[in-house]
């Protein structure tokens, strides 16, 4: 594996038939380099909880992801409308998701913490009307 | 039981048999609709029993590694859907079924 690795990907907004697509190509792109299975699953996880989030509440975004042979970073930057309350939004349950986007099947308030759960930091970085970054690491 | 050895005595139709994995191991039977609680919940390897048949089923179906998709209740997937499935070779199948009995069935047929 080469030192560093730098992947970059621009997330529409409001397409829910091509968002994934970051989060599938990192996933393969992390096979091939040999990553552990386990850790490559973590990563497709909370990145595609990210990159979903961007697309239903931020109108899409930009993301980039690090790898070197010690971690995965990956910075998820919109300009969206920004969290008002992160405490809050990391709460399991709680989610603002409008209808048309619940009868997809979202909406649990559930990609949040699941973006905790499955990494070994995330720090989310807001401001209302400005944008959110968030910023997760895997160690590997 | 593998997805292959599913797919041949489970009575549930094929919509998208998959590709090269069908040979993997089922580990389990997960069943949710809320997608975030899949893909946080759902084990990897698992057959994921669910009525949510959408391009996001797919997606998060591939990412959490699940083994295959059981669509229950007759839900079905669009041609653009069903077309993803099968170029991301994800074994997806089709029953009438309620959740529960397909579940079941999965379960059974794994003890
Ligand atoms: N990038 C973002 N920009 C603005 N708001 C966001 C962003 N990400 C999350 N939120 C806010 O945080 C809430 C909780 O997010 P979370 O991902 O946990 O749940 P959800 O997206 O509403 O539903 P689920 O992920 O379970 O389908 C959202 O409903 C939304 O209000
Ligand atoms: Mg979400």
């Amino acid at each position: 594996m080469n030192d560093r690795i730098v992947l970059t990907y621009h997330v529409s907004p409001e397409d829910f038939t091509r968002a994934g697509e970051a989060s599938s190509d990192v996933k393969n792109k992390l096979k091939q380099m040999g990553v552990s299975p386990s850790a490559v699953r973590k990563v497709a996880i909370a990145m595609y909880e990210g990159e979903i989030n961007m697309v239903i509440h931020a109108n899409g975004g930009d993301i980039t992801v690090e790898i070197t042979p010690e971690k995965i970073v990956m910075i998820l930057k919109d300009v969206g409308p920004g969290i008002a309350d992160v405490e809050k939004a990391m709460q399991e349950g709680y989610s603002t998701a409008p209808d048309h986007v619940r009868s997809l099947g979202f909406g649990a308030g559930m990609g949040l913490p699941n973006m905790k759960n499955y990494t070994d930091d995330i720090q989310i970085d807001t401001k209302l009307g400005v944008g959110t970054t968030v910023t997760m690491t895997i160690n590997l | 039981m593998t997805v292959q050895q599913l797919i041949d005595s489970s009575g549930f139709s094929p919509v998208n048999a998959g590709g090269d994995a069908r040979d993997r191991a089922i580990s389990g039977v997960y069943c949710c609709d809320l997608l975030s609680i899949a893909m946080g919940h759902a084990p990897a390897d698992c057959a994921w029993v669910t009525v949510m048949a959408n391009m996001n089923t797919l997606a998060v179906a591939a990412l959490a590694d699940v083994a295959c998709v059981v669509l229950a209740e007759g839900a079905a997937l669009d041609d653009a859907s069903a077309e993803k499935a099968k170029l991301q070779g994800i074994t997806v199948l089709s029953t009438d079924l309620p959740v529960f009995d397909a579940a079941l069935r999965v379960h059974t047929m794994l003890r």
